[in-house]
């Protein structure tokens, strides 16, 4: 068994898994405040104040607004061309809600107080994919993110999966608004032509992606039976005031059974049965304590720490905060053999390098435009499993690439958009001790000595000890 | 004009040689160029489950146009709209008409009814599943493209294998060491003044996933920045987008003598759960650009084609019948292209195990005669030259070949 972690190497290790990345700032918060008061900080996000953030996010004005008035502003193109608007501006595209989107993204993992908070809105994010650029999803991503995931993100995971079930980013990214009973008397009406019986989108992705995983034990016949409970599940306008609704006369009315449960409530309780059974499923909470302990432990998750968050999982009847209290308190996460072990994820890597050389930013395109190239534009996750969470995804040489060439324009002040503060050789000195505390590799140490003074930042932050966390 | 080995060091290395770093990736880089033209394999992935049975259309299966009153593409014989005949029985989507005058110099070989032998839906499982090379068993550590680069030694080159695009396939992952690259020309440090500590930094790096990594990347760099002005501009015009420009990036490849061997590119969108469309619509725009893409890259290579095979797979078909939206499920067994001079073309290959209901793989999907890893062994073997196939598909015995090559 190796040594244990340092006290320093200890800050470091935290912030690196609870958030987006040590600054000089926040590693004095946690020494002021020792490990568990930072971490039960960081779990109630509510009670700290986070205003200097919010107003920028706030200058982005289509953060505030509902699907009705984005359709209206950012129309599509054959709209706009109607009524004559300039096509000309870009800036009334569809496209510019995305970019606010990312904007805001990128902000707040940077800036925000509630490190932990939008770290778990970036996870569920991909554990709840909606990819922004499919059909109206362009106009509905903005309440999906501000109104669906938000809210419950250290919530309840019965609240957070029946919102996004009702959720039309959702009903329309995995088609479950247009799947009805074939037998339903408004499907058989001539009108109805693209609504004539089940689509299975959702209630397949429901369960393998969502919430059992595709070893959790359902079968094809359960996809057709959870189909079946979810039709009439619907929304209203979905290229303006959308919302969710109900429709019964879409509804199979007839007795279901899923995974073994018959499902008899009938009308719009079908479904909520299902997100109830789908919630508290043994394999559900150990799916998601998978996951987790993924995304805050190591790439192969110690088995016996995810049967210890599934139990809290179940135990709390899905409160998120009691598995991640479970997750962070425990002794494998703090074990020499995952310290570094991480790979980061573009948006891992960018925002702890904004956060580690406290740049003044400004999100601007080209700092979305390196994150894309490093693999991850954020949003545009088309396939409904999100971003991968596992190192290997996230390595490729054109990956590094970028990487380094991210790294030596910020580290030059040439990256538009982001200032750092300081370049001066004793501060990169400092710096790499929030890196890796007298964890530097030898390479990494000789080539920040042997080098000129103004390319030190830059080596820093490519090297690959800032490749991890 | 090659460069010799020695114009290579003097282009490249002066950097390096000042730092006394031990030149072995320089060598090897410089070495590749004797490699010169080697066979290519070139996989397409079409991710999301591609509708097959509209891709290629069984017009004499009497149940294909029963099972999809609204999405049917209307037989070779129908006044419009119509699907281009290719032998009678089988014709091709009007969306892909750049691939029928390769189809017809037999250069274009067809299997139907072919992928992946296990029952998973899952997009991610069964594309997993194809990328491993082992359906069914999901511990498999590497995919299948690697496990081919590792398994022959055919010298060094950095160049051996390329995805394009930012992200590492799973198909690709591995030991073998592989490059992705997404632009040639942006295939470059910006700032060249940080270069050489960079290099060295990674190079004595203890983190041995990095020092590969890194090791790989700056011999790929240095061995393009020496190739890419003597590589012809290509006249082809490919298809706007990702695809098209990655078919593109890969021809140039081809014809810069790097060393390639395995290239890989990926088309997405094809998960038509909704309004799939016939003849015109979803499926026929994405269609669209992967038979201008590869129609393209064909005339591009022009007789460099004779060194290339391109395979196209897609991780599983989709319902035979329509579902309630005008579009499919997902399903199981699909259609595969195998395009290239050297290929036995101008066939539909594959046993066609019919529509009707009770023949239909679980009572509602395409079933299938031809698992991809015959298709797939085959290329391995007949083209790339490797004696047998099966330390690349472990588990799998191929059976009689199936003829394409």
């Amino acid at each position: 068994m190796s040594a244990s972690l340092s006290d320093e190497q200890k800050i470091i290790h935290l912030l690196n898994r609870i958030s987006f990345g040590p600054s000089p700032k926040e590693v004095q918060r946690v020494k002021r405040l020792g490990v568990r008061g930072y971490l039960n900080e960081q779990l109630a996000p509510e009670t700290m104040p986070d205003s200097a953030v919010e107003e920028k996010v706030a200058r982005l004005k289509t953060m505030r607004m509902n699907s009705r008035e984005l359709f209206e502003l950012y129309p599509p193109p054959k709209i706009a061309r109607e009524a004559g608007m300039a096509m000309a501006n870009p800036m009334n595209a569809p496209r510019f809600i995305i970019l606010e989107l990312q904007q805001a993204r990128l902000l707040r993992a940077v800036d925000s107080e509630r490190q932990l908070y939008e770290l778990m809105v970036d996870f569920w994010s991909n554990h709840f994919n909606v990819f922004a650029a499919k059909g109206a999803d362009r106009w509905l991503m903005t309440s999906y993110d501000r109104d669906t995931i938000r809210p419950h993100a250290l919530g309840k995971f019965r609240d957070l999966l029946l919102a996004t079930a009702q959720s039309p980013a959702m009903l329309f990214y995995l088609d479950n608004w247009l799947s009805v009973s074939p037998n339903a008397p408004a499907a058989r009406m001539a009108a109805n032509v693209r609504r004539r019986g089940i689509n299975e989108n959702y209630a397949r992705e429901v369960m393998e992606l969502h919430t059992l995983g595709v070893d959790g034990g359902y079968g094809q016949q359960d996809v057709r039976e959870v189909a079946r409970c979810f039709t009439g599940w619907t929304l209203r306008r979905p290229r303006g005031d959308a919302e969710f609704f109900f429709n019964s006369r879409l509804h199979d009315q007839g007795p279901k059974t899923v995974l073994g449960t018959r499902i008899t409530a009938g009308g719009m309780e079908d479904g909520i049965q299902v997100i109830d059974l789908l919630a508290r499923h043994p394999a559900t909470a150990k799916f998601i304590a998978t996951k987790l302990v993924r995304r805050f432990v190591a790439d192969n998750p110690p088995p016996a720490l995810v049967d210890r968050a599934a139990d809290a999982f179940r135990r709390s009847d899905g409160d998120i905060r009691v598995v991640l209290q479970t997750i962070v308190e425990a002794p494998e996460f703090f074990s020499r053999e995952v310290y570094h072990a991480k790979i980061k994820k573009p948006i891992e890597y960018v925002a702890s390098a904004l956060r580690l050389t406290e740049a003044e930013i400004k999100v601007t395109p080209q700092l979305l435009r390196y994150l894309a190239r490093m693999g991850e534009p954020l949003f545009l996750s088309q396939p409904p499993t999100g971003y991968p969470d596992v190192g290997s995804s996230w390595i490729s040489s054109d990956m590094l690439l970028t990487r380094m060439n991210f790294a030596t324009d910020l580290a030059a002040n040439r990256l538009d958009g982001a200032r750092v503060q300081s370049r001066d050789p004793d501060n990169v000195q400092a710096l790499a001790r929030l890196v890796a505390p007298d964890s530097l590799s030898q390479a990494t140490q000789s080539a920040l000595a042997e080098s000129a003074a103004s390319e030190k930042l830059a080596l820093l932050l490519a090297a690959p000890e800032f490749q991890r966390r | 004009m090659k460069p010799t080995r020695r114009e290579f060091l003097k282009s490249t290395g002066l950097g390096f040689l000042a730092l006394g770093l031990p030149p072995a990736f320089l060598v090897r880089a410089a070495g590749a160029e004797q490699a010169a033209r080697r066979k290519v394999l070139v996989v397409v992935f079409q991710r999301g489950g591609m509708d097959g049975l509209n891709v290629v259309i069984p017009f004499k299966d009497r149940a294909y146009y029963a099972l999809r009153p609204s999405i049917a593409v209307a037989e070779p014989a129908s006044a419009e709209d119509r699907a281009i005949d290719l032998d009678g029985f089988y014709a091709l989507h009007p969306a892909l008409a750049p691939l029928k005058s390769i189809y017809d110099k037999g250069q274009l070989a067809i299997v139907h009814a072919a992928g992946s032998p296990d029952n998973t839906r899952s997009h991610f499982d069964a594309q997993d599943y194809m990328e491993i090379g082992t359906p069914g068993k999901k511990s498999t550590p590497d995919g299948w493209l690697n496990r081919y680069l590792k398994n022959e030694s055919n010298g060094d080159s950095p160049f051996r294998g390329v995805a394009v695009g930012p992200q590492t396939p799973r198909m690709m992952v591995g030991t073998a060491a592989t490059l992705t690259i997404t632009s040639i020309e942006e295939f470059r440090l910006r700032n060249t003044f940080v270069a050489p500590a960079l290099q060295k930094l990674y190079a004595e790096s203890a983190d041995p996933l990095f020092r590969r990594g890194g090791d790989n990347l700056f011999a790929a760099m240095a061995r393009l920045r020496t190739v890419e002005s003597q590589i012809p501009q290509s006249a082809a015009a490919y298809p706007a987008g990702r695809f098209g420009a990655g078919l593109k990036q890969i021809a140039r490849l081809v014809k810069a003598d790097v060393g390639l061997e395995i290239a890989f590119n990926e088309i997405q969108g094809w998960d038509t759960h909704v309004a799939e469309g016939g003849a015109t619509g979803q499926l026929a725009n994405r269609l669209k650009e992967l038979g201008e893409g590869l129609a393209a890259f064909y005339q591009d290579l022009g007789d460099r084609m004779e060194d290339v095979v391109l395979l196209t797979m897609s991780e599983f078909g989709r319902t035979a019948q329509e579902n309630g939206n005008r579009g499919t499920d997902h399903g199981h067994a699909n259609v595969m292209f195998v395009l290239g001079p050297r290929v036995r073309g101008g066939k539909v290959y594959g046993r066609w195990p019919g529509l009707a209901p009770e023949v239909l793989y679980e009572g509602r999907d395409l079933d299938l005669t031809t698992d991809f890893r015959s298709v797939c062994s085959e290329i391995l073997t007949r083209h790339m030259g490797r004696q047998d196939a099966t330390k690349i598909f472990p588990g799998f015995r191929p059976g009689k070949n199936i003829g394409i090559i």
